[in-house]
């Protein structure tokens, strides 16, 4: 026997204008299982809410329906008044005649009795729901860091500053990133490495932040609040606690001829190398790859030298487990590799470099101290070609996208060319130049007026070597097409920012979701810039769509909100709308017959296994559980359970069938 | 037929063609009280059975209705909507019921007029088809004639 209360609200004249609430209230009064019904000018008013409150405690009601607005706008106060009035907020429905009733239809009979049919729908539906209690998860107050770039530090500074514990995973020996790598940023021109190495330095000193470098995440298990990570630390054949960073090893390190992944292949390291100056840790690891003992059995130089005797050559990798309750991925980006430009003879010509070796070249640590010399013969180019949108916008090379930080730091390397080379004639070939962002087109403007590079506009088709000179052949479309050819001696290509290898990956290990050109996908492109589809994984940085430093900055710290946002309670709480899989006090009487066609529909991994197992330990049988932390309640498991075995709370099949009778059987 | 008053029963869920319905209201564009509207949280959760439990309570018209294919609140949902639509369609077909009364759409939450033009038109459909007095007779003689998996 239900006890029901009806609440008809006139919402001023908004229903009792076209809908005879009056008569609403009665008729459904009248309803089976109803024991009150009334109508009020304002339901949602203090004095309607009190009216509410006092009706569950006088006729000890056991279900509330509300027939007022849509219960996108109140169904959280009526829910709230109700678990004031000590009646479970899970048992009261509201019944939508204002927005799809009374301001949709004229006044007449059939708007009233339109009204009485949604009333009469939800009074059948609250006889069928059920007292539930909001879902609380525990939090573990760490959060894991992926990626050590610009994006992952102001990520790892912000949550450590908030107070609570990060631990940061760097693939690479060092942290920084592409911004370590870069010279002078736009468009302030101020140096790099001098506004970062300080924040890298926080880092490794930070009393919340623990540093895993050369290493990587393998698996990543449970949900928001408490992920259990598992972390491989490569082997850096190195003990880092005895290690003091003096760099003898690197010194004397007989196998000298390695390319320099740090200088984009313009330099050479030794096999045990720190990646660069101001690396953090400052501390060398050994690349086996290319290290003489690991290869030929013999060698250790560095051994030898170690004045703390810190090489470990027999280390091996270390898998460590870690629990956090938030992920911020910040892993970055890469660009084009050069065999996508046959045409420009990337890879091909030594001259033909794309923007991260130019920045190298401009670098005051660089391989050549910050002079501008082309890679083949040291020489200094006095014609330069910059390209831009190598790559981008060319559905041609798959990537439809604008790379959108080329524009900027072509104007730039135009820029610091002319700042160096004095007598020299940068050319800029593009297609727009897009400088949206603070001071940005003044900082174009700057490169083409006053140091006056030669700006036209058009592509490139194709770039060839003759007499030791690069001819690069182009149009310039503004002045109608006409064919242009430069006798340049380098070619820098800025060429399209794409995701990192691996992301795909990576995406697939995190369980995010990622798009088309697999970068890591937010979960709505305006007002969840920052947030996963996946409950407590956040993205920071290049990893989600290129970016500049700004940007990425700014969405570091948007994602380090969220975080600290998230661990500012010690458990979360839920609403319990969600699936749940029925079973018997003997599980193995379930009608889950173990298909877990639920688990590949999942978008939220919320389908775990459950294995039902005899007392001598034999498993029976293997059942879909639901995981409630992580079950958003779509119910897309509901519709495709072959055997109705997964219902979902709130709309369960008894629920939606009963609203189906009652609508249509009057 | 012209006093006929079709009942039509509208599936929608909540992110986007609820809240478009919503819309509809707030603007106050007017459309048929044919239609009543049962909430879902989503159209991958809208299996097939209920579309025949509607039929068999006697709904002359059905209207599904969600987000856009890429918009799902849920990421993936609709493209699952879709996909049976696209698979019990012809299944529905084969049995005879009539799958011209059954009205597959995307609302948006922004698109408040498109809810009333869907709903005007549906309802202006079912009327020129009349009521739908074969569902019974074909359920009894071939599918659904011990259908019992509802009536708990």
């Amino acid at each position: 026997m239900s006890r029901i209360g009806v609440f008809v609200c006139h919402c001023g004249e908004n229903i009792s204008a076209t809908v005879n609430c009056e008569k609403v209230a009665k008729i459904t009064g009248e309803l089976k299982g109803v024991e009150f019904s009334t109508d009020y000018k304002y339901m949602c008013s203090d004095p309607g809410q009190t009216l509410l409150k006092e009706a569950i405690k006088e006729h000890k009601l056991d279900g509330v329906v509300v027939a007022a607005c849509s219960p996108r706008m109140h169904e959280p106060t009526f829910r709230k008044a109700c678990a004031e009035a000590g009646l479970n907020p899970f048992l009261c429905e509201m019944s939508n005649i204002r927005e799809h009733c009374s301001w949709v239809h004229p006044k007449d009979d059939l708007t009233t009795e339109k009204a009485e049919d949604l009333v009469r729908v939800m009074v059948e539906k609250v006889k069928k729901n059920k007292a539930l209690k909001s879902i609380k998860v525990p939090v573990t107050k760490t959060a894991l860091v992926i990626g050590g770039g610009i994006a992952g530090i102001q990520a790892a500074l912000d949550i450590a500053n908030c107070g609570h514990k990060v631990i940061m995973v760097e693939k690479l020996p060092s942290i920084g990133g592409h911004m370590s790598q870069l010279s002078e940023t736009f468009p302030t021109l101020d140096c790099s490495q001098c506004i970062l190495t300080p924040r890298m330095v926080e880092i490794a000193q930070h009393p919340n932040i623990t540093l895993h470098t050369y290493s990587e995440v393998e698996s990543v298990d449970g949900f928001i609040g408490n992920f259990k990570i598992k972390i491989r630390k490569k082997s850096k054949s190195l003990d880092e606690h005895l290690c003091t960073g003096c760099g003898l090893c690197t010194t004397k390190c007989p196998q000298k001829k390695i390319p320099n992944e740090f200088e984009r292949g313009l330099g050479f390291r030794p096999a045990i190398y720190v990646p660069f100056p101001q690396a953090v840790p400052n501390k060398p690891v050994i690349d086996r790859e290319n290290c003489t003992y690991y290869i030929k059995g013999k060698c250790k130089v560095c051994e030898i030298v170690c004045p703390t005797k810190a090489i470990r050559f027999d280390q091996e990798d270390e898998v460590i487990e870690v629990e956090a309750g938030a992920i911020v991925m910040a892993t970055g980006f890469d660009v084009l590799k050069s065999d996508y430009f046959p045409e420009y003879g990337f890879g091909k010509y030594k001259d033909v470099i794309d923007g991260l070796q130019f920045e190298r070249l401009a670098s005051a640590s660089g391989p050549t101290q910050g002079e501008i010399r082309r890679p083949s013969d040291g020489q200094v180019p006095k014609k330069i070609v910059f390209v831009a949108c190598a790559g981008s916008r060319d559905p041609a090379k798959g990537i439809e996208y604008c790379s959108k930080i080329c524009c900027m730091y072509t104007a730039k390397h135009a820029m610091l060319y002319k700042h160096k080379v004095h007598d020299g004639t940068p050319y800029v070939f593009y297609m727009d130049i897009r400088a949206g962002g603070k001071m940005y087109e003044e900082f174009v403007r700057r490169t083409i007026v006053e140091d006056g590079t030669h700006y036209v506009r058009g592509r490139v088709s194709t770039i060839y070597e003759k007499n030791g000179k690069l001819i690069v052949k182009g149009a310039d479309t503004l002045m109608g097409g006409i064919p242009i050819e430069i006798e340049a001696d380098m070619v820098v290509l800025a060429t399209a920012g794409v995701a990192n290898k691996g992301a795909e990956e990576l995406a697939q290990t995190v369980h995010i979701s990622y798009d088309s050109y697999k970068f890591f996908a937010e979960a709505h492109p305006k007002l969840k810039p920052v947030e996963t589809n996946t409950a407590g994984i956040f993205l920071a940085g290049a990893c989600q769509a290129p970016k500049d430093i700004p940007e990425s900055v700014a969405a570091a710290s948007g994602a380090a909100v969220k975080v600290a946002a998230l661990f500012s309670n010690d458990e979360l709480t839920r609403d319990p709308l969600v699936a749940v899989v029925n079973r018997q006090a003997a599980p193995v009487y379930s009608a889950c017959v173990g298909c877990f066609l639920c688990q590949s529909v999942c978008p939220y991994q919320a389908i775990e296994r459950e294995e039902i197992k005899s007392r001598s330990g034999e498993i029976i049988k293997t059942l879909a559980r639901v995981n409630e932390g992580l079950c958003q309640g779509c119910g897309t498991c509901v519709a495709l359970c072959r055997t109705k075995a997964i219902d979902i709370h709130g709309y369960s099949n008894q629920q939606v069938y009963t609203e189906i009778m009652a609508l249509l059987n009057d | 037929m012209q006093d006929f008053e079709p009942k039509i029963v509208a599936f929608v869920c909540n992110w986007c063609t609820y809240a478009g319905a919503d819309l509809t209201g707030t603007s106050r564009i007017k459309y048929s009280a044919n239609v009543k509207i049962i909430r879902f949280p989503c159209t991958g959760r809208i299996d097939f059975m209920i579309l025949m439990k509607a039929f068999e309570n006697g709904a002359d018209g059905i209207i599904v209705s969600g987000c856009h294919p890429n918009d799902c609140h849920y990421s993936t949902g609709n493209f699952h909507a879709r996909r049976r639509w696209i698979v019990f369609r012809n299944l529905l077909n084969f049995t005879g019921i009539d799958t011209d009364r059954i009205q597959f759409s995307w609302v948006s939450a922004a698109e408040g007029f498109k809810w009333a033009d869907v709903v005007n038109n549906c309802t202006k459909k079912i009327k020129e088809l009349g009521p739908y007095e074969n569902y019974n007779k074909i359920a009894v003689s071939t599918l659904f004639n011990e259908e019992g998996t509802s009536n708990e």
